[in-house]
């Protein structure tokens, strides 16, 4: 099936979910950060001109450290997310779920390099859109994957409809379709809701607006 | 057994769980009774998510403790040692016995790095004008004058004040190098041997250069002190690229993205020493190459020593230990 949750089996025997994050979100954390960094090193030059040659030694070893260390520090002590995946509600952790490690952090932040060849990230970008998990080179070396930071999400509010019990019990994925049609019903037209409903088979037979079918079935799981 | 009736079961430990969870974050005094009841809480959690799956209750709840079992994951399985206590082994063991299990790799490297290098100096001392094929007249002229014997302070540039600045400038420069090095191996190995190459003979034009116009005491005295640091990083760093790029030219029994991922592991500890070794390059060129008061024997006798103390770490150092 094409969709962006990847299940990650633990010891315990369970399958967890991740939502994993794509090429956008993730370009505008980078920029996020890139006007942090810049903010940074403009802050210093302001103070390490005064200290003169010195002072240029000092800027060259901070560039250093904020061209490859800034993702790397935060990634690690910061909940693996730097201020712009913060902002953007991602965080990187290894493809097995659990928090990135220092090797696979600092691997994927200096593959970077590579990445951005031969031009604009284009490596990196085509690398995100030609593997299943939208993973960057260095991703795809380090082992790891770019999520949404999931909050707990609270109960969605419906198009009032008369609730109804459906046919059938339904699966867990069929409840989770039944409700995201809902939540997304006030975006559709009216016929273009009835076209997408219609697809639901036997939940919507002989029904004259298969839409209401799936309204009233969505209102009764979710009281 | 009804969700409702589930959630009122369970709910307490799940709230408990989760303060708890906020409580880890940052700071971890929790008291030794609830450290040890928490791994019992993990299993229920994870227990409880099973179970809300296959009996189809509410995607909500489903995602809730979907969410709970993942914090717990990530707690439980992602605990890190202390970083000083493993880069003291690295240095004291752990990375010798890696460059000895590597040596392949890091053997090619070397050779890519110093055969070309070699090659140069012996080419230009009987062919001094091919080095127009390599060096522009520009940066000839630019080393003559950074060697040029008469020069109070040696090296790029030269006043006292710089040295910070000039430490500086190495680290950004260098250690970028071996960066890249490593990086551009993910193309199939390609990148680290460009750079390896590229590297070797530009060091040997300039050194085979010098030499043939007889800036011996200047030119040798400056480097000797740092290029045992320097090289050895270099060639290691390509020795990390090598290994990424030679898991995707002959995966063996892997797929070519687990081969990837395996070998990576090991590269990027490569390139920990590697880029140890260049940020000390820099300091010992800055602070010690550049001063021009000390005599070219000790000069060239103290590169000498480092050369034969890093020829004994890699042989000796960290023996009888897992390289891992």
């Amino acid at each position: 099936m094409l969709d962006t949750l990847r299940r990650v089996p633990t010891p315990e025997g369970i399958e967890l979910t991740l939502r994993l994050a794509g090429p956008v979100p993730r370009a505008y954390a980078f920029v996020v950060d890139l006007l942090i960094r810049g903010v940074i090193l403009l802050v210093l030059v302001q103070i390490l001109v005064f200290l003169g040659r010195s002072g240029w030694g000092l800027m060259a070893i901070a560039y250093f450290l904020l061209e490859w260390f800034y993702p790397v520090l935060f990634e690690l002590l910061w909940g693996g997310a730097t201020p712009g995946k913060r902002a953007f509600n991602l965080m990187v952790v290894n493809d097995n779920g659990t928090p990135v490690t220092v090797g696979a952090s600092i691997t994927r932040n200096l593959l970077r390099a590579v990445d951005f060849m031969p031009a604009f990230w284009a490596f990196g970008l085509l690398s995100m859109l030609f593997t299943r998990d939208f993973k960057r080179l260095g991703d795809l070396a380090a082992g790891t994957v770019v999520v949404y930071r999931d909050k707990v999400r609270s109960r969605a509010a419906l198009p009032e409809v008369p609730p109804r019990a459906p046919a059938y019990p339904l699966s867990l994925a069929e409840r989770r379709a039944v409700l995201n049609f809902a939540e997304r019903y006030n975006l559709l037209t009216e016929e273009r809701a009835d076209e997408v409903a219609a697809h639901a088979g036997p939940l919507v037979e002989k029904n004259p607006s298969p839409a209401n079918a799936i309204l009233a079935i969505a209102n009764h799981h979710n009281r | 057994m009804s969700q409702t009736a589930f959630e009122t079961k369970h709910g307490k430990l799940w709230q408990a769980f989760e303060a708890r969870m906020k409580n880890l974050r940052g700071k971890n005094d929790a008291s030794e009774q609830a450290a040890a009841d928490w791994p019992r809480q993990y299993r229920q959690i994870t227990h409880d998510l099973a179970l809300a799956q296959s009996r189809a209750y509410s995607p909500e709840l489903v995602d809730r403790l979907n969410l709970l079992a993942l914090r717990g994951h990530q707690q439980f399985y992602g605990a890190r040692g202390n970083l000083l206590v493993s880069i003291i082994e690295f240095i004291g063991g752990g990375f010798p016995a890696l460059v000895r299990r590597e040596s392949l790799v890091v053997w090619i490297a070397a050779a890519l790095l110093f055969i070309p290098m070699l090659g140069m100096i012996a080419l230009l001392q009987h062919f001094p004008e091919y080095v127009h094929y390599f060096l522009s007249p520009d940066q000839l002229r630019s080393f003559e004058g950074m060697y040029a014997p008469g020069n109070r302070s040696l090296g790029p540039r030269h006043n006292a004040d710089s040295q910070l600045m000039m430490f500086g400038y190495y680290i950004w420069n260098n250690v970028r190098i071996d960066f890249q090095c490593f990086a551009s191996g993910i193309l199939f190995g390609l990148g680290s041997v460009f750079y390896l190459l590229f590297n070797g003979i530009q060091i040997g034009s300039v050194a085979g250069y010098l030499t043939q116009q007889g800036y011996i005491q200047t030119f040798w005295g400056f480097v000797a002190g740092h290029s045992s640091w320097e090289l050895l990083g270099a060639a290691i760093a390509g020795a990390a690229g090598l290994k990424l790029g030679w898991a995707l030219v002959a995966p063996g029994q892997y797929k070519r993205l687990d081969a990837l991922k395996r070998a990576s592991r090991v590269a990027v500890r490569l390139l920990y020493g590697a880029a140890g070794m260049t940020t000390c390059a820099a300091f010992v060129e800055a602070f010690w190459s550049s001063i021009s008061a000390t005599p070219f024997a000790l000069k060239v006798g103290v590169g000498l020593a480092f050369w034969a103390l890093f020829l004994a770490y890699f042989l000796f150092a960290g023996r009888g230990r897992n390289a891992d």
